[in-house]
């Protein structure tokens, strides 16, 4: 890099914590973040051309559907979303989709840790090929990712006949929603695990082992403490995910109301009866767990850009 | 060197394998007992083959537009500050984060003839829910966070400098813009824009409400897999998918292409 921007440099001499470090690894660091606004700035009335699509295309595509949520909602009143949301069928696809999201979060946290300590800590052959196959999942349609689990365990499946001779329920029951479930929500936490815990090297871990400290010691108080907000991350998304997905749930759940019904497959059953306030009601929940994930995600961001500059 | 390589790694394989890999196997297995025959006369039918071209023309149609109006809010959050541009950063990943039956349901209740966009466009003899119309516009919902959020780092990371030279030289705004913004940010464009397409070839959450979901009109892919597994008709279901998952690997190979090229090129740019 040739010169620095005289801007940058300004700022830097501004800040006395700057002292402490030298100045172009600071200036590095916080470049992307300065506004650009000075350089080969466009005409005003174009600023305000280039915002205004911007900001009428994401209020029509992206807002409007948002409150529309909320507004159909409440359109028969507040007693009738109250009666919607403590509907018996209502309470048992809530309880569903906590106890699935439960199961999946668990699940691919735990694997997402171990993938994520062998993809960044060890180097091997085909780890580009294994980070391709863990991330299969988000490539291929939530259908498809029910399908499989159906062709493998429902009852013309493949397993389907020695598990029915073992009155063991996988699809139209939990564990086939569970199964589904993990298989799309599969790439989440190794994904935000392995970029980090590769950046952060095994410097740390190999100081702890040469004092004494055991394996899982060492994971646990030196690997753990400094990607937990990076896991954090990946566990947020993946909840998000696991509690709304819709298509491979769809495909193993059979429907049945007040018992293997989610809730995004409960306000698809109230939308079709054309109970159309109390199926938005029910999404209205699920838009509020949508914005309240943004904010969480947003504050993590902030703590994650923040860890990795310091 | 750290303990735990064979385990942590043979663990990973193993439930790699248990959940992703040999379910998917599953499908081809499946499919594999058709004859060939049956097999090309299954995708190859008049209704797999009207499903083919409206999932993955309407997914074409919707990722240009993503494409376009992705880009005009990459360069307004990117270039630009101005009050509420925070939360215009922040509205972006709402399609990612709101489950897709809800947009389904909601964007129906938009675009219906009696909804608040639908009643105005209705006198007007458009009509997007129920038609091909709607699947595009669930699409068009869908896509947009995938164009923005690979095009914003890669204008975030244009060198300043690289404009103020052009400029210098003599170069108008839009030639500079032309010739000098747009052939770096190309890579990550086009990465955006293939990651748009094929998350809405395999969307079924968001289209299946505002569809109309009628054979040869407005039935999707996914949708078709879906009514044959529920007629029990599970190798004609597996054939479809066997096409449309060897469609999504091309896919992953194109972006991870893509995405290697996106690195060479804000590397050599520096």
């Amino acid at each position: 890099m040739s010169a620095l921007p005289i801007a940058e440099v300004m700022q830097e001499t501004a800040l006395p914590e700057a002292l402490s470090e030298s100045v172009a690894a600071r200036a590095a660091i916080q470049a992307p973040i300065l506004p650009r606004t000075d350089v080969g700035a466009d005409p005003p009335a174009v600023k305000w051309l280039v915002i205004a699509v911007a900001a009428g295309f994401l209020g029509l595509f992206i807002v409007l559907p948002l409150v529309c949520v909320f507004g159909q909602a409440f359109a028969n009143g507040i007693a009738a979303y109250a009666a919607a949301l403590t509907d018996p069928d209502t309470l048992s696809a809530i309880r569903l989709t906590l106890i699935v999201a439960a199961i999946s979060v668990a699940v691919n946290t735990v694997f997402g840790v171990i993938g994520a300590w062998a993809i960044a800590k060890f180097e091997f052959r085909g780890k580009n090929l294994l980070i391709t196959l863990i991330e299969l999942p988000f490539s291929v349609s939530p259908v498809i990712a029910g399908l499989v689990f159906v062709l493998l365990f429902g009852l013309q499946g493949y397993l389907g006949p020695w598990l029915a001779g073992h009155d063991v329920k996988v699809i139209f029951a939990l564990p086939g929603i569970a199964l589904a479930t993990i298989f799309v929500t599969f790439p989440f936490v190794v994904r935000e695990l392995v970029p980090l815990m590769q950046q952060q090297g095994t410097d740390e871990e190999e100081a702890a082992l040469s004092l004494g400290a055991s394996g899982l010691k060492t994971f646990f108080r030196v690997t753990l403490p400094n990607v937990k907000w990076a896991l954090l991350y990946g566990v947020l998304l993946c909840n998000a995910r696991a509690m709304g997905e819709f298509g491979a749930v769809s495909v193993v759940s059979g429907h049945v109301r007040g018992a293997t019904n989610t809730m995004p497959l409960h306000v698809e059953a109230l939308y079709d009866s054309y109970q159309f306030a109390a199926a938005f009601a029910v999404s209205s929940l699920l838009a509020l767990l949508a914005l309240v994930t943004l904010v969480v995600k947003a504050l993590l961001e902030t703590r994650l850009a923040k860890e990795s500059r310091s | 060197m750290l303990p735990g390589f064979g385990l942590t790694l043979g663990t990973t394989l193993l439930w790699l394998s248990l959940i992703v890999l040999i379910p998917l196997g599953a499908l081809f297995v499946k499919s594999a007992a058709l004859s060939a025959d049956q097999f090309i006369a299954i995708v190859t039918s008049r209704r797999a083959l009207h499903a083919f071209a409206l999932s993955f023309g309407l997914s074409l149609a919707a990722a240009c537009v993503n494409l376009v109006f992705g880009a005009i809010v990459v360069w307004a959050l990117v270039r630009y500050r101005f009050p509420g541009r925070r939360l215009l950063d922040a509205i972006v990943d709402v399609p990612f984060a709101l489950p897709t039956a809800v947009a389904g349901i909601a964007l129906t209740a938009l675009y219906a003839p009696s909804g608040w966009i639908g009643g105005l466009l209705a006198p007007l003899g458009i009509h997007v829910a129920f038609t091909p119309l709607g699947i595009f516009v669930a699409l068009v919902f869908i896509g947009l966070p995938f164009v923005v959020r690979t095009v914003q780092p890669a204008l975030e990371d244009l060198d300043a400098e690289l404009e103020e030279a052009a400029a210098s030289l003599g170069a108008g705004r839009c030639m500079t813009v032309r010739r000098v913004v747009l052939p770096t940010v190309v890579p990550a464009l086009l990465t955006g824009f293939t990651l748009a397409f094929a998350r809405a070839v395999g969307e079924y959450g968001s289209v299946v409400f505002i569809a109309g979901n009628l054979p040869n009109v407005s039935e999707i892919a996914p949708l078709l897999i879906v009514i044959r597994l529920q007629e029990f008709r599970y190798a004609d279901a597996s054939a479809i998918a066997v096409v449309m998952l060897m469609a999504s690997l091309l896919f992953l190979f194109l972006i991870n292409g893509l995405q290697r090229w996106t690195a060479l090129h804000t590397e050599s740019g520096r």
